[in-house]
């Protein structure tokens, strides 16, 4: 394999801020996802706050109503988009290959090209609190209210642009995560002995893969009708508005349960470990996660009630949705199962899934009172589903992901948080979501409907509001003590041992942090907890410490090298996304944007994975 | 540590098949949503513009069947430079991933030449027909100046353009068709560059086919869709009754 | 440990104590757009079948969470406990767990999909009229407005424009389509129905009856830009009689001001160029082919000074509908006002007049984004912004239309 000639030498062994933009390694790039989209969860967390201020009483005008209107919209898209959807990805990236006992994902250069088509996306969204307003129409863009004629502004192309750049970004993820989980599992590691986590990984992303195009060619309809003045949602024309609702949510419905799925793989993992018990009818689980994505599908109208569909379309999506809330049951009754008789460890991790599991039964509770589209009608676009969204993607998705921060910190930083600190939060976290949105069912069956800037105080809806604003400074509260918990432990933690858990998977078999090449020699897997069987198995083996054995060895794993060009692309999709929001000339930026793409694009295709003498720069 | 790499050409998997493959496969799992949600959006507007061209005013069945015809050679020519590959003969390799190339591009020109023939569709009506000969609603509407036209030996004649801003039929059609095009345009950058790369020692080699593999994959994808396209959009387009 | 479990105990106990206290408090239902505290069969069918899934669901809050709370206290970590039984699963228990949510969700599927076709058809009312005639009004969204249209009894050819505020004769269901002439509106009562949308090119109906009379609020439910808050409009439910003659009354011509203020008023709404958008009759003809006439940009003004609420928010009469006790304060006279139980006009001329000048004066403080300060000369054109007087005279021919 000759090395095609580029003039631009390859990274070998590069340092400080190159490190970074040319990592594959699936560690690193899964810390900087964390990072980052938790740092845009804080920036969602921020503009929440600024609009529970405003609707803290009645009349206020702290905020303007066009603001507000930015809030929410930038709220929801950043919270699905930026927040949830990266945290999992930092999750996948980091755990799924140690996991299933494999040194990298099936393709390193994807996986930092996700990463920074995702960092991409998100300036560009962000970006455009600074360039002249941030979209407005709600996370869900209904049609016609997202037209040129109602919206001329770039707010609605930035949100376009980013949506489309944020789903490349995915579908190459997902693509990388499909292969890796299929291809890459150690010797013996069949499907039915994957973590939990890996299965609901494994399923999500599939619904990514068949979901996101979805919502790409909305986008892309909604873009030409904008740009282009075409007519798919122009009423003038005949389009029929009802229509982007059918597109937007045969996507959105999935992405519910591309949210929530994950979640449910953390939450099964910290169950079973911190009851030491395995998971309790774990078939069961696999399935109902399998056809909660597939049943995922056929709900999507139950966000369209009160479209006017006519009873007999609204009577099989009653029936559908209903029928979901059977495997998500299941999912809860397995979770107790497993800890039943179990050996109850409370860790910050298990209190955090013990909330999730406490409040996504809520959440389920009030999602099965929406599903009845009779009580429905009364409640669809009131603070009644705010409040449900909230308990099953913060209670839930969020609940799960900062349990998951707390767990596998230690095998990520090789340190251990500060758990007394860690409890308190919890406690705060928890009672603060409760203060907060547990009076939003109220005022929601009190007839506030979602998305008001401002209502009168002869509503009787002041108390509530102001209970919820006072909880939601309570939880920003709590989430600067997890920043400040986790940014001291990593610097300042006490060292963490390879398994602080006594865990039960194969993460847990290595040292904190994992070495470049996580397993020394790929193990082989004869169980389904297969670290835990080990254990128990071999006479008490010591567990392996940071910093471990096996370093004479490494020499001889040839690992990925470092690549410029994902990151080169990434550039190019920036800079040509920037260029459709912000056409100036005729689309000059854009086709700049492009140009580097794809030089990227070859660069990358022609560089082979590794330099043949180990990089050792034969080649230049 | 042989099998401590985690790339390479051969390397073992845990289901034997090759990553890159399983990706390609993926894709274009992927790539069906795609084309699917765009024939859907094409499937509802079906039938409900508010003004003409229609489907039956512009399409020409006989110009589309041979594009269709150029397209389905290309497929066949991509196998055979496949095989030609896998025989190590680099040489008939070359020309039939040549002509793959220029049948794609034959393909596409046709496509570009069937959206200037819309935009500027003519309609042409002769005024003894009106009243015999049933007229669509674009022939109609020209018809309507008939009895101004006697004129023009009994016959009118006006530019009825379809442009994607014209109607729902005009956005949904050439949005489909577009992207469709360029998916074949994509192909043929792919095809073009394996072709170039393969007069660079070791750019494309035998024992590598499975770059050429991918580019055939995509390729007899993009023509799979193009069939459903001509069936859904062109043929249930001019015949009536679907 | 222990303290830990001490504080987990309390802190439980208080989450508990508070969602109880949170519950009851949370549920009362005297505020005006409350789901429970239902007029309309509609509504009140809803109701009931939130109040099913309700109860189902509580149960089922508590067995969980009970069962969550048992575990959490009887299987903590003792010190030095080994390894518990490793059980991999129990497949009657998981049996029992699937089938038991079947049961209870078909139990809830059953009066859901009742009500889902009784809220389909007026004709499921007790009270719909035998002759098939129930009252059709059509209701037309705008940013950020309802605009109103009833049948002209005297005239089957004509429609009746009102704004913000519509009439109901009480026990009768009423059929309303819905539409809207620029993005996404939703209709919604809450005392009386459940919403339903107003989409462009989108023929939505829905049907609802106050059994009570009264005056019940109504707001746009689904996002429409940036007014979407102040999207409210006032539904008033009156027996049979005096809905006819307020009908009859809102299809009269606007009345002439007198007054020399009022009088040039009158003539600043045309030359100002107020009446480009706002009509100052309430008829408006139905086409051949039956379709709707457009009809102009901004609200009907014709008998705007008959309107209880300004905007459909701000209150132009100084007393309710009904008092504390629930004694009607509201009646219809013959000759279509509304009059106050004691026999004097219960729209307040004061407070009209206050209203409408803080409108006028300055529309944007009110409704953010209205298309009034976007596209009207007064408000856009500097060298033909209202004076002082001008809006006091146009303040006083508003108040005469009656």
């Amino acid at each position: 394999m000759t090395t095609l000639t580029f003039p631009i030498p390859r990274p070998t062994h590069p340092t400080g801020i190159w490190n970074w933009l040319t990592t594959i390694d699936h560690k690193k790039i899964g810390v900087l996802y964390g990072v980052t989209a938790f740092i845009l969860f804080l920036s969602g967390g921020v503009e929440a706050l600024l609009m529970r201020i405003q609707l803290s009483g009645p009349g206020r005008e702290i905020i303007s109503a066009e603001i507000f209107n930015q809030l929410f919209t930038m709220h929801g898209t950043t919270m699905i988009f930026l927040a949830i959807m990266p945290l999992s990805a930092a999750f996948f990236n980091y755990v799924i290959p140690l996991q299933i006992g494999a040194r990298d994902v099936a393709f390193p250069r994807l996986n930092a090209f996700s990463y920074w088509t995702f960092l991409a996306g998100a300036i560009i969204l962000k970006i455009s609190w600074f360039t002249g307003g941030a979209t407005n129409a709600g996370w869900f863009g209904y049609a016609p209210l997202t037209s040129v004629q109602q919206n001329p502004g770039t707010g609605i192309d930035s949100w376009i642009i980013s949506l489309q750049v944020l789903g490349i970004a995915s579908l190459a993820a997902s693509f990388n995560f499909l292969v890796t989980i299929i291809n890459m599992r150690a010797p013996g590691m069949s499907f039915m002995r994957l973590p939990l986590f890996t299965w609901m990984t494994f399923i999500t992303n599939i619904l990514i893969v068949l979901a996101f195009p979805v919502i790409t060619v909305a986008l892309i309809e909604l873009y030409f009708d904008r740009s282009f003045a075409m007519n798919f949602f122009n009423v003038a024309k005949g389009g029929d508005p009802v229509l982007w609702q059918h597109l937007f949510w045969v996507f959105g419905h999935p992405e519910v349960y591309i949210l929530i799925l994950p979640a449910m793989g953390i939450v099964s993992e910290i169950i079973s470990t911190f009851s030491k018990k395995p998971l309790f009818g774990y078939p069961a689980m696999v399935l109902a996660g399998a056809i909660i994505a597939f049943m995922g599908w056929m709900v999507w109208s139950h966000h369209m009630f009160t479209v006017g569909l006519g009873p007999i379309p609204i009577t099989v999506f009653t029936i559908t949705t209903m029928a979901i809330a059977v495997p998500t049951g299941i999912k809860v009754f397995n979770w107790m199962g497993t800890m039943w008789n179990g050996s109850i460890d409370f860790k910050t991790p298990m209190l955090f899934a013990l909330g999730f599991v406490a409040m996504f039964t809520i959440g389920g509770i009030s999602g099965v009172m929406h599903s009845m589209a009779s009580s429905d009608a009364q409640q669809q676009d009131t603070y009644f589903i705010v409040a449900h969204i909230h308990y099953v993607l913060f209670g839930g998705a969020i609940f799960a992901i900062l349990a998951g921060i707390y767990y596998w910190f230690p095998k990520i930083t090789g340190r251990m948080y500060n758990e007394a600190l860690g409890k308190i939060t919890f406690w705060l976290t928890f009672i603060a979501f409760n203060i907060t949105f547990f009076p939003q069912h109220f005022l929601g069956m009190d007839g506030m409907p979602r998305r008001i800037y401002t209502y009168d105080p002869s509503m009787g809806w002041n108390l509530w509001n102001g209970v919820s604003t006072l909880g939601s400074i309570m939880l920003a509260i709590a989430m600067l003590m997890v920043v400040h918990n986790l940014a001291r432990s990593w610097r300042k933690g006490e060292p963490a041992s390879g398994d602080p858990w006594d865990g039960r998977t194969l993460e847990w078999s290595i040292a904190s942090p994992p070495p470049e090449y996580n397993f020394v020699e790929i193990p082989t897997v004869y169980d389904r907890d297969d670290w835990w069987a080990r254990k128990r198995r071999e006479v008490r083996r010591a567990v392996p410490v940071g910093g471990g054995s096996g370093d004479d060895e490494a020499h001889d794993i040839h690992l990925p090298q470092p690549s410029y060009w994902p990151f080169v692309v990434a550039c190019g999709l920036l800079i040509g996304g920037f260029g459709l929001v912000y056409p100036v000339g005729v689309y000059a930026i854009s086709i700049i944007g492009t140009l580097i793409g794809m030089i990227g694009v070859y660069a990358w295709s022609l560089e082979p994975v590794n330099e043949p003498e180990d990089g050792e720069s034969s080649a230049h | 540590m042989a099998q401590a790499t985690v790339h390479g050409e051969h390397e073992p998997t845990t289901t034997g098949l090759n990553h890159r493959k399983m990706l390609m496969w993926a894709f274009l799992g992927s790539d069906c949503m795609f084309f699917g949600t765009l024939i859907a959006t094409y499937l509802v507007y079906k039938n409900r513009s508010i003004a003409g061209p229609m489907p039956e005013d512009v399409f020409s069945i006989p110009v589309t069947t041979v594009s269709t015809f150029v397209l389905l050679m290309s497929s066949m020519s991509m196998v055979l430079a496949y095989a030609a590959l896998t025989r190590n003969s680099m040489k008939t390799f070359r020309i039939w991933l040549a002509s793959t190339a220029i049948l794609g591009m034959t393909f596409v020109g046709f496509q570009v030449f069937e959206f200037t023939v819309f935009a500027n569709h003519e309609v042409v009506v002769k005024c003894a027909d009106v009243g015999v000969v049933e007229l669509t609603s674009v022939e109609r509407k020209v018809a309507e100046k008939c009895g101004t036209a006697d004129e023009h030996d009994g016959k009118v004649e006006e530019t009825v353009g379809l442009t994607p801003r014209t109607n729902l039929f005009g956005s949904t059609f050439f949005t489909l068709t577009g992207f469709h095009g360029a998916h074949v345009s994509l192909g043929i950058v792919w095809l073009l560059s394996l072709f170039f790369l393969s007069f660079k020692k070791g750019g494309v080699t035998p024992e590598k086919n499975l770059d050429v593999d991918l580019a055939a994959l995509y390729w007899h994808f993009v023509d799979i869709v193009w069939i459903v396209i001509f069936t859904v959009v062109y043929l249930f387009g001019v015949f009536p009754g679907f | 440990m222990l303290t830990s479990t001490m504080s987990l105990k309390r802190l439980i106990g208080i989450a508990l104590l508070g969602t109880m206290i949170a519950l009851l408090l949370g549920c009362t239902p005297s505020h005006p757009q409350s789901t429970f505290d239902t007029r309309g069969l509609v509504a009140a069918n809803q109701a009931n079948i939130f109040y099913i899934i309700f109860w189902a669901g509580l149960v089922v809050f508590i067995a969980v969470e009970g069962a969550l709370l048992y575990m959490v206290f009887k299987f903590r970590r003792k010190e030095d406990q080994g390894d518990p039984v490793q059980t991999h699963g129990n497949t009657r228990m998981e049996i029992i767990w699937t089938i038991a949510p079947v049961i209870v969700l078909i139990v809830a599927a059953v009066p859901t999909i009742q009500g889902v076709f009784y809220a389909a058809n007026s004709q499921n009312s007790p009270n719909y009229p035998a002759d098939g005639n129930a009252l059709e009004v059509d209701v037309i969204g705008h940013q950020w407005w309802f605009e109103f249209r009833y049948p002209n009894p005297n005239n089957p050819a004509e429609q009746i424009v009102v704004a913000n505020e519509m009439y109901i004769p009480v026990g009768e269901p009423v059929n309303f389509r819905l539409d809207s002439v620029d993005v996404i509106h939703s209709f919604w009562v809450p005392k009386l129905a459940g919403k339903v949308d107003m989409i462009p090119n989108n023929d939505n109906t829905m049907w609802f009856e106050a059994y009570a009379p009264g005056e019940f609020f109504g707001q746009c439910a689904e996002f429409c830009g940036v007014s979407h808050a102040n999207m409210r409009f006032k539904v008033i439910a009156v027996p049979r009689p005096e809905f006819d003659s307020w009908l009859q009354h809102q299809a009269g011509e606007a009345l002439e001001p007198s007054e020399a203020l009022a009088v040039e008023g009158k003539n600043l709404f045309r030359s100002a160029g107020c009446s480009g958008c706002h009509a100052d009759s309430s008829i408006i003809k139905i086409r051949a082919d039956g379709s709707r006439i457009p009809g102009r940009t901004g609200p009907n003004i014709t008998h705007i000074a008959t309107r209880l609420n300004h905007l459909g928010i701000y209150r132009n009469a100084d007393a309710p509908f009904e008092d504390s006790s629930g004694v009607r304060q509201l009646y219809v006279d013959a000759a279509g006002v509304p009059i106050h139980a004691n026999g004097q006009p219960f729209v307040s001329a004061a407070l009209l007049q206050q209203n409408l000048k803080t409108w006028i004066t300055d529309p944007e403080a009110l409704k953010p984004g209205n298309l009034m300060t976007r596209d009207g000369a007064p408000y856009i054109d500097p060298e033909n912004a209202l004076s002082e007087r001008d809006i006091d005279a146009l303040v006083a021919y508003l108040l005469t239309l009656k």
